[in-house]
């Protein structure tokens, strides 16, 4: 019997619990005789404490600790590394020491009966300090670049640099070329939840609600740095309320929220300000990015050189993505990337959704229109032209490439046919309008997981696996692959994620949640469906099962997902405004498990792209590294009235070998390539060539 | 420096000198309290930690997210800037107050059809705004409700769904 539920455009099985209230957040977990915690952080942005006037406050009511690195109990910080921790570095140490690295650093938490004390006492804390001046402009005079350690090697998964042909040659030979650089704002993901951590012990054992995307990790991690057992620490974070990748790593506020619990002897619930979270719980790093792009008079490439850095903190080496899809996104002889990273007095930054290719495919595609005005070639013509054969960084072929499929259903869709080429030709009354497009690709990643299936005596099943929902619908999408693989009614299906003693999941994002997750998920029902079909009429049956990639396909094929954006804004020629009127992606994403939520994931993604293009940037103070707008007012976000019309198509698109399920992903790519369609419809409908972003009305009124 | 204010003293259970309290009256879902409140605290505090009414979130406390908002006295407000010792005999609602005998309200059924929602962190906040905003009238066209909504930000982006989910609610309610 097949019933096909995979595919189905399910509402969300935990809809019912988010609309009434009853979904429970790291914070919502209120815990009997619980204390507050709150943290005081630096205001300086280098140097060292010299003193704190704890006594004052320890005197204001209801204070039950105030805890700094002069009383702190000196914890293990045993060794631990996660994939998702920068491979060079060591993770910041909270109150083990005097020295300030970076603006906002904690130097302190206060603990009290109530929250409203707690504040109080946190915000009437006064420290001393000796105060140098950081250096935090990543493209200033006094940043020096360095070489990743991680990537010097030439098989390094993320290489320092990387070449085929003769790059530099071949662009001084091309007849035609454009040669720009552009540079990208550091973001802050700030997501709607801050982050939050209840910590209650018994004894030697810790259980954490803690907001986490990878929740094994964080016990690991928290387990290392208290010098514990694995097992005595238990993370539980059945919701999150956002993260875009802001809870990957485990931040040392999750240390500071035990640490405090440990030291009252009751719960401590410990949440972030706002303001907190654009300090210490990363962010994404500032670019700057040369792209060369050298093309024959016919518009076929003969020369690609990209050259990136990306800003880190001076304790870790945040790497990403930056250069990678440049090496196979287009057919070219001679390509040559480099990536080099500066390190600046700030918290370490972090993967933010979409992380290094939304940046990198900024560069190339902003390049690529550029391009194609040379030419005097349609920009979707110009990509066809290019269009390769196989992955020709990898010299392997594509497990599957739709790329030019998404050109044309997505063309179709937005109406490009009506699209007049030159600049500042289309007219809406007094509007300028302006339409572009670009190219989006996003790896389609597998790590291994497992799962356990349980089918009851009620003719019911039980899933579960420590996997995450930051809020693309694993709830609904696992439940559907879980009833399916089971034969069951969706309605039959309990799936629970969450938890850091169910089987262990990898870290809920780079896309890949829906292919590992549901990968082991397959395979746990797989197996209790077989054990039931050998007659046995006990119940429960219960069974664990593992999965992962097909090595031998990850050796054959260069696996990745594609799409094309297409955006059409509206210029306001006198005072500058720009609006995005549609958006239309199309994307060639393996199978799509339930369409209702792809496409909210897929609209919610150019929702972060239009801020990523139009208004997202952390300002800095070059004096002493404070981040200027740390308000939710002043950090600009798409609200409602920012957002029109969007649109997101799939094409039909077969994979047998990313995985059995034959799905790629979708949370990353929906934000790659928003923010270059933006920019190339900036300049069809100003003339106005904007390679800085967030894109300001400053900008276009100087057109 | 900081000073703490020292009106009206009082005492706590540990014995320390304690920030003036205020005796406070809500009716919050129906259900009435009487509170001994800190008077700094904001009403979304007292709902979440002293209520237990963890369903109103927490998004800025600054007042720019919406994610708190909730009805006083039947307008939509911000709970974090507002201190719930000015709001003595008021009446609250909050979304666990929404559904009724089981039977969720047709916005909360709106924002389920429309997936007007992703992580679900601002949804709270979202439908309490729209039950303000279908009331206030300016739930009249997509435009509209963009504007008037405009107050309760979704980071996961989940805006299309939620001006559909409020448009076909405002049909129903
Ligand atoms: S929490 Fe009240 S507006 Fe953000
Ligand atoms: S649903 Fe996540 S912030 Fe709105």
């Amino acid at each position: 019997m097949t019933m096909a539920i995979i595919g189905r455009p399910l509402a969300r099985v935990d809809g019912r619990a988010k609309v009434t209230g009853a979904a429970r957040y790291a914070a919502d977990f209120n815990q009997p005789g619980q204390a507050y915690a709150v943290i005081v952080s630096a205001t300086v942005g280098l140097g060292r404490v010299t003193g704190m006037d704890s006594a004052a406050i320890e005197k204001m009511p209801g204070i039950l600790a105030v805890l700094s690195h002069l009383n702190a109990p000196r914890l293990a910080y045993g060794q631990h590394k996660s994939y998702i921790d920068p491979a060079t570095g060591e993770r910041l140490h909270v109150l083990q020491d005097e020295r300030i690295r970076f603006h906002g650093q904690p130097v302190a938490v206060v603990v009290a009966t109530t929250i409203a004390q707690a504040e109080r006492a946190a915000a009437a804390l006064r420290v001393s300090y000796n105060a140098e001046r950081p250096v935090v402009d990543s493209a200033g005079p006094e940043a020096r670049p360095i070489v990743p350690e991680a990537g010097r090697q030439p098989d390094a998964r993320l290489p320092a640099d990387k070449a085929r042909g003769d790059a530099d040659r071949a662009l001084a030979e091309s007849p035609v070329k454009v040669d720009e650089t552009y540079d990208i704002a550091r973001e802050n993901h700030n997501p709607m939840e801050p982050h939050a951590t209840i910590a209650s012990w018994n004894g030697d054992r810790l259980t954490l609600w803690s907001k986490s995307q990878f929740v094994v990790n964080e016990q690991a991690e928290i387990a290392a740095i208290f010098g514990l057992p694995l097992e005595n620490v238990t993370v539980i974070c059945p919701f999150i309320g956002g993260a875009f990748g802001t809870s990957l790593r485990t931040w040392p506020h999750v240390t500071l929220a035990a640490m405090a619990a440990q030291h009252v002897r009751r719960p401590v619930k410990l949440v972030l300000t706002r303001k907190q979270m654009f300090f210490t719980t990363g962010h994404r790093p500032r670019t700057v990015q040369r792209i060369a792009l050298g093309a024959t008079a016919d518009g076929k490439l003969t020369s690609v050189v990209h050259e990136g850095t990306g800003e880190t903190s001076r304790y870790e080496e945040f790497m990403e993505a930056l250069t990678s899809v440049t090496t196979f996104l287009y057919s070219c002889p001679n390509v040559r990337t480099r990536y080099r990273l500066v390190p600046v007095d700030t918290g370490t930054p972090n993967h933010m959704r979409g992380p290094g290719e939304a940046s990198g495919v900024f560069a190339l595609e902003c390049a690529m229109d550029e391009l194609a005005y040379k030419l005097r070639l349609d920009p979707i013509d110009l990509r066809r032209r290019n269009e390769p054969a196989i992955d020709e960084g990898e010299n392997k072929p594509f497990s599957s490439r739709s790329l030019m499929r998404c050109y044309d259903l997505g063309a179709e869709h937005f109406g490009w046919a009506r699209r007049t080429p030159e600049p500042r030709s289309m007219r809406d009354g007094r509007l300028l309008v302006g339409m572009g497009v670009a190219s989006a690709s996003y790896p389609a990643f597998h790590a291994p997981a497992t799962a356990r299936a349980r089918l009851l005596p009620d003719g019911t099943a039980e899933v579960e696996i420590a996997a995450s929902d930051m809020g693309p619908g694993t709830y609904t999408s696992m439940t559907q692959v879980a009833a399916e693989t089971l034969g069951l009614p969706v309605e039959r299906v309990r799936f629970s994620l969450g938890r850091s003693d169910y089987p262990p999941a990898p870290s809920h994002g780079g896309s890949w949640t829906m292919a590992s997750v549901g990968s082991a998920i397959r395979a746990a029902c797989i197996a209790v469906r077989e054990e039931a079909a050998k007659g046995r009429t006990d119940r429960p049956i219960e069974a664990t099962a593992s999965s992962q990639r097909d090595p031998q396909a990850a050796e054959r094929f260069s696996m990745h997902s594609f799409g094309a954006v297409f955006v059409e804004i509206a210029v306001d020629p006198d005072v500058g405004t720009i609006r995005v009127r549609r958006a239309v992606g199309a994307y060639g994403i393996g199978r799509v498990v339930n369409p209702r939520l792809a496409r909210s994931q897929c609209t919610g993604g150019m929702v972060g792209g239009i801020g990523m293009a139009l208004m997202e940037r952390t300002v800095l103070d070059a004096r002493d590294g404070r981040p200027v707008n740390a308000h939710m007012a002043d950090y600009l976000m798409p609200v409602n009235l920012d957002i029109l019309q969007l649109e997101a198509h799939f094409v039909e698109e077969a994979d047998p070998h990313v995985n059995q399920l034959g799905v790629k992903g979708l949370g990353e790519i929906a934000l790659v390539g928003i923010a270059p369609a933006i920019a190339n419809a900036v300049f069809h409908a100003t003339g106005k060539r904007v390679r800085a972003l967030p894109i300001r009305i400053e900008d276009v009124l100087t057109a | 420096m900081a000073v703490v204010p020292q009106v009206a003293a009082q005492s706590t259970s540990e014995g320390s000198p304690s920030a003036p309290t205020a005796r406070v009256r809500l009716a919050v879902n129906g259900v009435r309290h009487e509170l001994d409140l800190d008077t700094r605290q904001s009403l979304l505090d007292v709902l979440r930690e002293d209520l237990g009414l963890t369903g109103t979130k927490k998004g800025c406390n600054q007042g720019a997210c919406g994610a708190c908002t909730i009805l006083l006295n039947g307008r939509r407000v911000v709970s974090c800037l507002t201190l719930a010792a000015m709001h003595d005999g008021a009446t609250v609602e909050t979304i666990e107050g929404l559904e009724k005998n089981g039977e969720l309200h047709p916005l909360q059924s709106a924002f389920v059809e429309h997936d007007g929602l992703q992580c679900g962190f601002c949804t709270p906040g979202q439908i309490m705004s729209a039950v303000g905003c279908i009331a206030e009238g300016h739930a009249g066209s997509p435009d509209d409700i963009r504007f008037w909504m405009s107050g309760n930000i979704c980071r996961c982006g989940a805006y299309p769904g939620i001006v559909a989910a409020v448009a076909d609610a405002a049909k129903r309610v």
